[in-house]
């Protein structure tokens, strides 16, 4: 005879506000099986906890029921108290009468009924729990960080550092991401290349990281501690064993038509090339789509002049399998497009930028050597409009819902550091609202306006109206009531920060969630920011939501803690509540492994005795540390011979039969 | 300048009138002023468009009901077609007007004085769309 | 290819050469626009007022009349374009609309918004495809700098008009240059004429519509096409100083292809 006991609890007011526990508890009672029923305000407090243990060993309990809040807060808090009395943890069944029950109702009547029939589904398929004990499955000590940024390079060098073995793998022929383009940082107006490399350096020399650029994640299988990874590495074209970084090769180089995505398209790049001067690993690529010699046959120029006989035109993408413990994604992010913002005549006037291409203006390596030029005249600008919120905080189709974070900062950084250099140029900054949430943040705002006479106009431009050589700036001044025109000569625009274009295609190869906006989706977004719901896998930087550098090198180290916890541990425990085939019902029709999403399902041939013969007979398999207990294959069974360990067709039919009759 | 009370229930009444006949929810508003900005008929008015939403927000019927704003726009939707919060302003401006001109006596042109106003070459739209715009 | 066609007033009134050069275009093109019998004023504004609904019926009207032919309805002059389009994705969307009006005009069948309303250069765009009709022109414009107006009512709002860009189209320019014309860019080619107010307050219009005359004149264009006929009475009013000629695009259509 089961001794099942049931244990209501208030949640404060949040359960016991609408529902009746005390009558939840009072039926409880007189449900088959139980023998202990009790209500308490906090089941998860240390006196709660006392409670449900103290019951367990003087009632002797050998089920028990929680009805309280949603399984995913408590199930392993309970499971956990369970154990330390002797009770198998999977003997504990919750009864989710919070996030079904008391926050989505308001009728307190109906409320309490239905509380009161969650309760008895529950008591149902307690009745026929079984001691389910987990497995073990080992942990592969090894970490793979995707993207190759300041995420990235943190992240990596913190996990290297704690001694374990981190693989960088970067899309481009470089590490260093946004980061290497950016000419200053703020609050500090530290040098970003100078703050950057040394970190970049530091990766490429360290004993336990390896950095495979210009490669890109193909394809992921596995599960925590587990992770079966495919990289492609493409073709540089160029050895890197014997490559010295001489850079001849570039300086040769006949084809110069291709834009370079480093300076933001403001200057083309050679067909081979580095995409900055201290690029790690300084082993230049060879983009096949420029190439003269990929393209029509002729040339060859570069493998003519390198003295190290470094270039290899038949050299082919490789792809590497590897296993690791932990994946951090730290893909980072991009500027948004704007096509849908003819307004401000980007691409119809060379001298309406992006913040991006304005860093690089300024940026003493980048394409004017640091000088403030026109693009279109190589002129200095008499007035510089700057133009914040260009598709943030936008609710239409055109632009995106949110706060891009980094444009009020780094807008006060670029026009500051504009009147530092040339004190006489004009400068108009347009914006909604200012946003300087960090340490020192809003005084560096603020030193803009006053020590620096920045102009700044509370007030949006409507459009931006080239006119001969200057742009007649459309705006208004919000505070006073006016709208205003400026003829300037450089027009910034804020763009708004947007997810990676592949991202929702890389979440899908490690099977974790973006959301609306194409960022990775946190597994909560106050208490665990930097990990996934898909245990193993963890987040760094913009590519989880739009960040400063200060943030994304905390968040950085947060991740790479996270990974090391993992990595220290022997074993993982396994979840036990998976598929198993009773393989005399099985009649070998495979159809569970064709539907199960984690490949976990395959096929063996067993030997039975059958009508006094040794007979052949084929049947599947569940690997059990793969399966995830989903169940979809319990359903497409046609003889009911896979069933789910801790979720078994007949505690489900039992549940049903509960809340039915 | 005086003190203003200031109450969320200011005209609430008259204001919801309008608003219901606009179809706009004006609390979404961020008084960014990109509205203003774009208005090709900006220079004849005497209150800014985003100036007109705020003066809503806060229950001054009044002075919007009285001002020549309200006459002057073009009815271009350049506003609406480039607010980020998706707010028609053109519908806002309309539900205005038709809320003085449905009161008796309250249209804007005069018939008597049309035949100075007109001209051969003017197309008919322009008779039609000005008499829709300004009279009930 | 047949469509249903609606002139509006002013077509068959003041802006007479705007439609004569349409029909006989089309006619060179290949396509025919059957005008609608017992068609009326489509109200020249679309009514912004969301209680309005005796306003729209006379457009709604226009639109059962094409779907019973099972046709598209095609419009010439940018403003009645505006005003069926937006009527016809009223009665598509608002289900009280649809229901008031239909209620109202008891038709045999109950119109759901399901025609579809395309402006003439739609036709010309996606239709017949600005290479078939480069192939067709015999009097190439001779690479002349024209400036295209779209004004407001053909753009906006694009939710529903989707013609084209509203901050940056290109159909009128593409069509320019099939052509044989060369196509200039200038920044005031979407910018509000000035519209109904040269009524009453004729100096708020020039004024506007003076800015967009220098601007092309600043660009070097001497000749501007536009769809509209309010938009051409506002921009030949202001236009004083800049030796600016402004046709419809009917007018270019007719004369490229030998027509006119």
């Amino acid at each position: 005879m089961a001794r099942i006991g049931v244990f209501v609890c208030w949640c404060g007011s949040n359960i016991a506000g609408i529902v009746d526990v005390k009558e939840v508890a009072k039926e409880a009672a007189k449900m088959p099986g139980v023998v202990l029923s009790t209500d308490y305000q906090y089941m998860c407090s240390e006196i709660g906890q006392n409670l449900f243990k103290n019951a367990i060993k003087e009632q002797k309990l050998d089920r028990v029921v929680v009805a309280a809040c949603s399984p995913r807060m408590h199930e392993a808090t309970f499971r956990k108290a369970a154990e330390s009395v002797g009770l198998n943890p999977y003997l504990v069944e919750i009864a989710n009468i919070r996030e079904h029950c008391s926050w989505v109702h308001k009728n307190k009547v109906e409320a309490t009924e239905k509380a009161i029939a969650l309760v008895r589904a529950a008591v149902a398929k307690a009745t026929l729990n079984q001691e389910l004990i987990a497995g073990e499955i080992g942990i592969e000590k090894r970490a793979l960080v995707i993207g190759g940024g300041i995420a990235g390079i943190q992240t990596a060098l913190d996990i290297a550092d704690a001694g374990y073995t981190v693989d960088i793998i970067e899309k481009t022929p470089s590490i260093g991401g946004k980061m290497a383009q950016i000419d200053k940082t703020f609050p500090t107006l530290d040098c970003s290349a100078c703050i950057l490399t040394p970190k970049m350096v530091d990766a490429s020399m360290h004993p336990n990281i390896n950095i495979h650029t210009y490669s890109e994640v193909e394809k992921v299988s596995g599960y925590v501690g587990n992770f079966e990874v495919t990289i492609n590495k493409k073709a540089r074209s160029v050895i890197m064993e014997k490559c010295s970084g001489c850079g001849v090769c570039i300086e040769k180089c006949p084809s110069k038509k291709t834009k370079s995505e480093f300076e933001e398209g403001l200057i083309n790049r050679k067909a081979i090339y580095t995409p900055f001067p201290q690029a790690v690993p300084n082993v230049p690529v060879i983009d096949r789509e420029a190439c003269i010699k990929f393209k029509t046959g002729k040339c060859g120029i570069c493998k003519k002049v390198c003295t190290a006989e470094a270039i290899d035109f038949e050299q082919e993408n490789t792809k590497i399998v590897q296993k690791y413990g932990v994946i951090i994604v730290s893909t980072g992010y991009d500027l948004m497009d704007l096509d849908r913002f003819g307004e401000y005549a980007y691409g119809e006037d060379p001298d309406v930028i992006t913040s991006l291409e304005f860093e690089r203006l300024t940026n003493a390596a980048g394409p004017t050597s640091g000088k403030l030029l026109r693009p279109s005249n190589h002129k200095k600008p008499e007035k510089v409009v700057f133009i914040q919120c260009v598709g943030s905080r936008d609710n239409t189709c055109r632009g995106k819902t949110y706060c891009s974070k980094i444009c009020c900062m780094y807008t006060a950084k670029h026009a500051m550091l504009i009147k530092e250099k040339y004190p006489d140029i004009e400068v108009h900054v347009f914006y909604i609202d200012i946003r300087t949430p960090g340490k020192n943040f809003d005084e560096f705002q603020r030193r803009a306006v006053e020590y620096y006479g920045v102009n700044y106009i509370k007030g949006m431009v409507g459009k931006v109206f080239p006119d001969g050589e200057k742009l007649i700036v459309s705006g208004v001044d919000t505070l006073i009531g006016e709208t205003i025109e400026i003829d300037a000569d450089l027009v910034v625009l804020a763009v708004a920060t947007k997810a990676k274009d592949d991202a929702e295609e890389l979440g899908r190869k490690l099977s974790i969630s973006t959301d609306t906006n194409n960022f990775f989706t946190e597994a909560h977004p106050k208490l665990r920011p930097v990990e996934t719901h898909s245990a193993g896998i963890y987040l760094a930087g913009a590519c989880q939501g739009p960040k400063d550098i200060p943030e994304t090198v905390a968040q950085a180290s947060a991740a790479a803690s996270k990974a090391i916890i993992l990595l220290s541990k022997s074993k993982l425990v396994n979840n036990p509540c998976v598929a198993e085939v009773d393989e005399a019902l099985c009649c070998g029709c495979l159809e569970c492994t064709n539907i199960c999403p984690y490949e976990a399902i395959s096929s063996k041939t067993i030997e039975i005795r059958e009508h006094g013969k040794i007979v052949k007979k084929l049947v599947s398999e569940v690997n059990e540390a793969l399966c995830q207990g989903c169940g979809g294959c319990t359903v497409t069974c046609r003889p009911s011979a896979i069933d789910l360990n801790g979720f078994s067709n007949k505690q489900i039919l039992a549940e049903v039969d509960a809340l039915c009759f | 300048m005086i003190r203003v009370k200031m109450s969320t229930n200011n005209r609430k009444k008259e204001i919801d009138r309008v608003l219901g006949i606009s179809g706009e929810n004006i609390k979404l508003c961020m008084q960014c002023g990109k509205c203003s900005a774009s208005c090709p008929s900006s220079s004849n008015m005497d209150i800014l468009p985003h100036q007109i939403i705020r003066l809503f927000q806060v229950g001054n019927y009044e002075k919007v009901l009285n001002s020549q704003t309200i006459w002057n726009c073009a009815s271009c939707f350049t506003c609406g077609s480039r607010c980020p919060r998706n707010i028609d302003i053109t519908k806002l401006m309309e539900a205005v007007r038709v809320t003085v001109v449905r009161n008796k006596g309250e249209s804007r042109i005069n018939i008597k004085e049309l035949p100075e106003k007109i001209n051969d070459k003017m197309p008919h739209q322009v008779i039609v769309s000005a008499f829709r715009k300004y009279n009930k | 290819m047949k469509y249903s066609y609606f002139p509006g007033c002013t077509l068959k009134t003041k802006a007479q050469e705007l439609e004569k050069y349409a029909l006989s275009s089309a006619k060179e093109l290949g396509f025919e626009l059957e005008e609608q019998m017992e068609w009326q004023c489509c109200g020249a504004v679309y009514p912004l007022a969301t209680d309005e609904i005796a306003t729209k019926l006379s457009s709604v009207r226009t639109l059962a009349s094409a779907k019973e032919k099972g046709e598209k309805l095609v419009t010439l002059c940018s403003a009645c374009h505006h005003v069926i389009k937006r009527v016809n994705e009223d009665m598509r969307t608002d289900e009280s609309i649809r229901n008031k009006v239909n209620n109202y005009l008891n038709l045999s069948e109950d119109y759901k918004g399901e025609v579809e309303v395309i402006h003439y250069l739609e036709v010309l765009r996606d239709e017949i495809g600005f290479d078939q009709l480069e192939k067709l022109v015999k009097n190439p414009l001779n690479k002349r700098k024209i400036g295209a107006y779209y004004g407001c009512l053909l753009l906006r709002p694009n939710q529903v008009m989707s013609f084209d860009d509203p901050e940056n189209p290109s159909t009128i320019e593409q069509f320019i240059k099939a052509l044989g014309g060369e196509p200039v860019k200038y920044p005031y080619r979407t910018e509000c004429c000035g519209g109904y107010l040269s009524l009453d307050k004729k100096d708020m219009a020039t004024g506007m519509a003076s800015n967009i005359l220098s601007s092309a004149s600043k660009h070097e264009i001497d000749e501007i096409v536009t769809a509209c006929p309010l938009c051409k009475y506002n921009l030949e009013i202001s236009e004083t100083k800049n030796g600016v000629t402004i046709s419809y695009f009917t007018e270019l259509l007719a004369e490229a292809l030998g027509l006119k």
